[in-house]
């Protein structure tokens, strides 16, 4: 880990000639690359040209891609899959983040307040994310954090208290445009954890790549009471291969997507998770817009006797995949959460100080102040939950009830705080002027969803 | 590195502290509900053996611990600590597992004593050593608001003159000491509010009553009247000056540091609640499933992972601000959102037990009755629910006491 901390010290000093923003994407990209040092600064000098030149070249990328959709070229015999690491916890209790993780979450920081914040109203009317803003995140290699090394991932190892840590930045510039930039790389974490050799050879060089496929987790499904572990979408053998019929909803870039990995229920075996290309015969994609969370275009998939080659199950020889699959999405939302409750609560920290009524500011009044406290109490909470849930997977411990915990409270919790934003501007919260009315919508969704992001 | 597991470390103290909870405690509790102001007399040996934990340095102890700035008490060495803030949190919880109003009452871990833990000079500390301290602030007219209180000290030659009148002493009774708070000038505000280690049985301090109350009735509570009890000088805790830019300093000191005790303590009680309703609940046929969703599962078994989801959240909270202090970072905000937080969580958790469980949870022949009662005083002490909402939004909005009042 040293050897890509030290360099990135000398190249974040103050005095560089760069905007912060610009300083900390760097930060982020190299602190992710883990590049041997001379290399990283080889590279800083030519830093400013070579950003321009990426940043074009996939903006232009997403756009063919979109249109030609891209083809992925089977591999076969590929050997045995490439895991990272798992992060270790230490004996102590400790709630210090690694250096690493320090640098991480500064370098999201300040692209979510510079890129995202900024975006996110338009974002949300148009039901879209700018192109530009996803190129940015991949360039942070938010994507690839969950790629194995040898296919061109960043991390030797992976930590899902890093994630958390990197989604709540996020979300705290905008819930929407978070989930719409962590898509894609929920697909490559989750080939990456549980894909097979040859699965990982398929799709993971292509998510490593500076133009990575769109795409999510398709899990929810339309319909009250639904449940993970009892799924209506069905999958059946047949030849080869399987045949899946059924509807996912609320899935993240769903228009431009290019790669999924959908629930359906295996007959005879349970829920599974399935591999689909866009392009698959008998898929069709479909708007499903909701009350919020709208930059990250979430739309439905109808599967009418789709039909997906035997290659296409992921997990099969590991009995935990799915459950740990449905765990690691609720705690991405309740990270999700995390963000935009402290967004929620900067923002009403300020207004209340700076709103007069009655003479004085409102927050001297203890109805309005003592709401300000419940906000603080109970995202404290939610974060601590949620950590506790990333970090216990992590260390390879079981963290079912941690995640069901931490979805419980943001599900009542943070809609709550959603809510209170909202109260402590009064009639100016319900407008869009002020970004309130938005978290209100997103942050009802962080208990509900299921898939769509992954830690 | 992030890591919010209990640290290996003390596990053998908190499985000690259980053994006690579920051995000694809880055996006892009802009859002590029951039998109230008769001293347990089974505590006796129970503070023996935690004198001689604390002695050979083993033990989280029970609450009187205090808490300092002081390195040698948090585990030591350079980087991340888990020390005794930590450890005593975690052995309270334990405690209170097994009974709330008893833990309050076991002998020289009174909050007087964490008083003198956490202010008192080492040559106090020598002499105070191995008494037991009750801590004795609240007035009839002065409650929430502890910068009004009456009761004066005024210096006599060596010694100062305390008159006034103290109620809801805990242990006052019982104690060897009390740790008053008088004021050495009543036109000087806060500032001029001291404590001072009062003996028990001097002449001039007259216990006017016990009294009944709701829960936690194996811990006394005694009413005092003070009429010119004469204390030696040296027993004043902290600075003998007024000084007003410190403000209330010493004294305040002490409740950022008891604050996360009582979290503790209310953590105990919820956890108590929650694992007997479940098991309760179990053989009525109601099982949590974690991975499925709340709306997906009977509405007893969602309630009790919403209250299972507070409690945890309490818990970390708890954990984070023993965790600050044990790092020398400060905590009063984070010590105020663990007592609200744990506090108001114990409350709702055991009345929702209460009624989840019905005749069973209201009726005398289980404790979910009486911890319920029991967790009421939690979120009233050592500074209300009100109070620490009123310090957190202080904090987070930067607003004087004058201001957001």
């Amino acid at each position: 880990m040293s050897r890509c901390i030290l360099p990135l010290r000398t190249v974040a000093k103050p005095d560089a000639p760069t905007s912060l923003a610009e300083r900390s994407m760097g930060l982020g990209l190299r602190a992710l690359r883990g590049l041997a040092s001379s290399e990283l600064l080889d590279r800083f000098g030519l830093r400013k040209p070579t950003e321009r030149l990426v940043h074009n070249a996939t903006k232009n990328g997403f756009r063919a891609a979109g249109a030609a959709q891209r083809t992925f070229k089977r591999v076969r015999g590929a050997g045995p899959a490439h895991r990272q690491k798992r992060a270790s916890g230490g004996d102590l209790f400790d709630l210090t983040p690694t250096d690493e993780q320090q640098m991480l979450m500064e370098a999201m920081r300040d692209f979510a307040a510079e890129r995202l914040r900024p975006a996110a109203l338009d974002a949300d009317t148009a039901a879209q994310a700018p192109e530009e803003i996803l190129s940015q995140a991949t360039e942070l290699g938010i994507v690839a954090l969950g790629i194995p090394e040898e296919h061109g991932g960043p991390l030797e190892e992976r930590s899902s208290v890093t994630s958390a840590l990197i989604a709540e930045q996020l979300a705290h510039g905008d819930m929407g445009l978070a989930v719409a930039a962590l898509a894609p790389g929920a697909v490559a974490t989750a080939i990456g954890l549980w894909g097979t050799g040859d699965q990982q050879a398929t799709y993971l060089p292509e998510f490593a790549g500076e133009s990575p496929p769109a795409g999510a987790l398709a899990l929810l499904e339309p319909g009250p009471l639904f449940d993970p572990f009892a799924l209506r979408t069905k999958a059946r053998r047949a030849g080869d291969g399987y045949v899946l019929n059924g509807t996912k909803a609320l899935v993240p870039r769903a228009r431009d997507g290019e790669l999924f990995i959908v629930a359906a229920e295996l007959e005879g075996t349970g829920p599974a998770l399935f591999i689909v290309e866009a392009d698959t015969d008998g898929l069709e994609i479909e708007a499903d817009p909701g009350m919020g969370v709208r930059a990250a275009t979430t739309g439905r998939l109808e599967l009418n006797d789709a039909k997906l080659p035997a290659s296409a199950i992921l997990g099969e020889d590991n009995a935990d995949a799915y459950a740990q699959c449905v765990q690691l999405a609720r705690l991405a939302w309740c990270a999700l959460a995390v963000g935009t409750c402290q967004a929620v609560l900067d923002y009403t920290k300020n207004y209340v100080n700076e709103r007069h009524a009655f003479g004085e500011p409102i927050s001297n009044r203890q109805a309005v102040a003592f709401e300000v406290s419940n906000i603080a109490i109970e995202l404290e909470g939610l974060r601590l939950v949620t950590l506790r849930g990333a970090s216990r997977y992590d260390q390879g411990l079981p963290f079912e009830r941690e995640a069901a915990l931490a979805r419980r409270l943001a599900a009542r919790h943070a809609t709550r705080i959603g809510s209170a934003g909202v109260q402590l501007l009064g009639g100016h919260g319900y407008v869009k002027e002020h970004p309130v009315e938005r978290w209100y919508r997103d942050l009802r969704a962080t208990g509900l969803m299921e898939g769509g992001v992954l830690l | 590195m992030i890591n919010l597991e209990t640290p290996k470390k003390f596990r053998a103290l908190i499985d000690q502290a259980h053994q006690v909870a579920e051995n000694v405690l809880r055996p006892i509790s009802r009859k002590y509900d029951l039998a109230e102001h008769t001293y347990p007399k089974e505590l006796d040996m129970l503070a023996a053996m935690i004198d001689g934990l604390e002695e050979s340095g083993q033990s989280g102890g029970a609450g009187a611990a205090g808490v300092k700035g002081d390195p040698s008490s948090n585990g030591g060495g350079e980087g991340n600590r888990n020390g005794s803030n930590l450890s005593t949190v975690l052995s309270i919880i334990e405690m209170c597992w097994g009974d709330v109003g008893l833990t309050l009452a076991l002998p020289r871990q009174g909050l007087g004593n964490a008083a003198i833990a956490s202010v008192a000079t080492p040559e106090q500390q020598e002499r105070f050593a191995g008494k037991w301290a009750a801590m004795a602030i609240t007035e009839p007219e002065a409650g929430s608001d502890s910068a009004a209180i009456r009761t004066t000290a005024v210096l006599d030659g060596d010694e100062y003159v305390l008159n006034g009148e103290k109620i809801f002493v805990t242990s006052g009774d019982r104690a060897d000491l009390l740790v008053v708070w008088a004021t050495l000038d009543p036109s000087k505000g806060r500032a001029a509010i001291k404590s001072f280690v009062v003996d028990r049985h001097a002449p001039g301090v007259k216990l006017d009553r016990l009294e009944h109350k709701l829960g936690i009735r194996a811990s006394d509570t005694a009413n005092f009247v003070l009429d010119n009890v004469r204390v030696p000088k040296e027993n004043l805790l902290g600075s003998p000056e007024i000084d007003t830019k410190k403000s209330f300093g010493g004294a305040m000191k002490t409740f950022d540091n008891t604050r996360p005790l009582v979290a503790a303590m209310a953590l105990g009680v919820a956890r108590a609640c929650i694992e007997r309703t479940r098991e309760l609940l179990a053989e009525a046929g109601v099982e949590v499933d974690y991975d499925r969703p709340a709306s997906a599962q009977s509405g007893p078994a969602a309630e009790l992972l919403d209250m299972e989801a507070d409690y945890e959240a309490a818990l970390l909270i708890t954990l984070e601000a023993a965790w600050m202090a044990d790092n020398s970072k400060p905590n009063s905000l984070h010590a105020s959102m663990a007592k609200a937080k744990a506090a108001r969580t114990a409350v709702d958790i055991a009345m929702r037990c209460v009624e989840l469980c019905g005749a069973t949870g209201y009726g005398e022949d289980e404790l979910l009755e009486k911890w319920a009662r029991d967790a009421k005083i939690l979120d009233i002490f050592e500074g209300t629910q009100q109070i620490q909402l009123l310090i957190i939004a202080r904090q987070l909005l930067g607003k004087s006491s004058a201001e957001l009042r």
